[in-house]
């Protein structure tokens, strides 16, 4: 048996001093933010980590890929080249009708953007922390992804990204109780807030007039307006509104139109600033002002 | 030369922990993920006192808390306060029988799991499920059988 208290500082004096290094590095954190551009570098220490835990998931996935029978990939192939087919004419048609809504916003004078740079992105785990809702992805600051960043796959919103490290992102879900996103009713334009309620399938719509002109099943599409998203993509659908005699407003909740759980790829979008190249001359005071010609 | 091999040892099984903490699980399986860091931590602590201590525990809980996204310094408080209660008493420990450490990782657990919602509740908006206690069970019943088998390893392997 070898003596133990012999060496070292005794214990309450290392509990001590831990305790305070842990107070410190939890204000300094959660009040301060002082570590987001340090965490790039402190994630990509414990990104090995990570991929190990990743590795027999993207194991397994390679193996069943590879033993796919012939006839099930012929199968596949043929559905796919159908949905191509159907997309492309789809886009056909999109470009019409991009080139159309280009004249009709030059007749209005709004020039917009719709082109975003976008890049496909792998989940690598989908969890953590047991309070917040996130998924971890497989690109980080190497390949550009930035703070804020919106993430979407093909039914609709997902997230966005809240900690990026140099080649891991960890993305925040709709659904975290944090996460709050800018939407419009698709059929009319009323605006209105998401948040995020905490569970998986729930988002929370807050402050809506109880006579508002919303429905149930009603699709909620990003507005733009916090000027993180870009406008127009679909988020969730409208799954309850009631509301009481007298009160202010209705109780309104969603489930998102993404199937947040279950998604394996997504997109990253580089939204370009829809304030960058906007004519803010108008909302100036002079403007005004000045007395009617 | 045998502090060497000791040390590799203990850190294999740190990071195998590690792993197994963030390992993708399905969603309804998830909440029911044992605590392996907490399970690890005190095997080595009632084990080898004078090898791992607090300071592995803060590193430990550092690490936890980038894997897992969460605030800073979070779990590293609470695995260094788990490493504390543990090391002042490892004598006493371990005289318990398995049923007793059983009981008692349950509380550690069920303690630590409190603790973080009162942490976490306190730095932002969060929501309590109901299945986050779950883990508390699963850990005591992974309980006898790890500390069984990382007693194998410790003997097999001369860990001292």
């Amino acid at each position: 048996m070898k003596t133990i208290f012999t060496r070292g500082p005794s214990f309450t004096l290392r509990l001590f001093i831990v305790i305070a290094c842990c107070v410190g590095l939890l204000i300094a954190d959660s009040q301060f933010n002082l570590f987001s551009s340090v965490r790039v570098y402190l994630n990509s220490i414990v990104s090995p980590i990570q991929y190990v835990a990743d590795a027999p998931q993207k194991l397994f996935s390679a193996f069943s890929e590879n033993i796919m029978t012939r006839q099930a990939l012929v199968d596949r192939n043929q559905q796919l080249e159908k949905d191509n087919l159907h997309l492309k004419a789809d886009r056909l048609l999109l470009g019409q009708l991009q080139s159309e809504n280009k004249q009709l916003r030059e007749l209005l004078n709004s020039k917009k953007q719709f082109k975003n740079k976008r890049m496909i992105t792998e989940v690598m785990s989908l969890r953590s922390d047991p309070f917040t809702h996130q998924l971890l992805i497989d690109k980080g600051a190497i390949n550009g992804v930035y703070l804020g960043q919106p993430v979407i796959n093909e039914q609709g919103v997902v997230g966005q990204v809240s900690q990026v490290g140099s080649t891991t992102s960890r993305v925040v879900l709709i659904v975290d109780a944090s996460h709050g996103i800018p939407v419009r009713v698709q059929r009319n334009d009323a605006i209105a807030v998401v948040h995020g309620s905490g569970a998986w399938d729930k988002l929370n719509v807050p402050f809506v007039q109880s006579n508002a002109d919303i429905k149930e099943g009603d699709l909620l599409v990003t507005s733009g307006l916090g000027g993180r998203f870009p406008a127009g993509y679909p988020v969730a659908k409208i799954s309850r509104f009631e509301y009481q005699e007298g009160e202010l407003y209705a109780t309104v909740t969603a489930t998102p139109v993404a199937d947040l759980d279950r998604s394996r790829y997504l997109l990253l979008l580089w939204n370009n600033d829809p304030l960058a190249g906007a004519d803010l001359t108008l909302d100036s005071p002079e403007m005004f002002d000045e007395p009617v010609q | 030369m045998n502090l060497f091999n000791s040390y590799k040892i203990i850190y294999f099984t740190f990071f195998v922990c590690l792993v197994a903490a963030i390992f993708p699980l399905p969603i309804i399986l998830n909440a029911f993920r044992p605590d392996w860091m907490v399970l690890v931590l005190c095997y080595w602590i009632i084990a080898l006192p004078h090898r791992v201590n607090i300071g592995h525990a803060f590193i430990l809980g550092l690490f936890l808390d980038l894997l897992l996204g969460s605030i800073l310094g979070m779990h590293a408080m609470l695995l260094s306060l788990l490493a504390y209660i543990t090391s002042i008493n490892f004598q006493r420990f371990r005289n318990f029988t398995l049923v007793q450490t059983t009981l008692l990782l349950g509380a550690f657990i069920f303690m630590s799991k409190l603790a973080l919602y009162w942490i976490a509740s306190s730095m932002q908006d969060i929501i309590l499920h109901r299945h986050y206690f779950w883990s508390v069970f699963t850990s005591m019943l992974v309980w006898p059988w790890f500390f069984l088998f990382m007693r194998f390893l410790r003997i097999r392997f001369k860990v001292s």
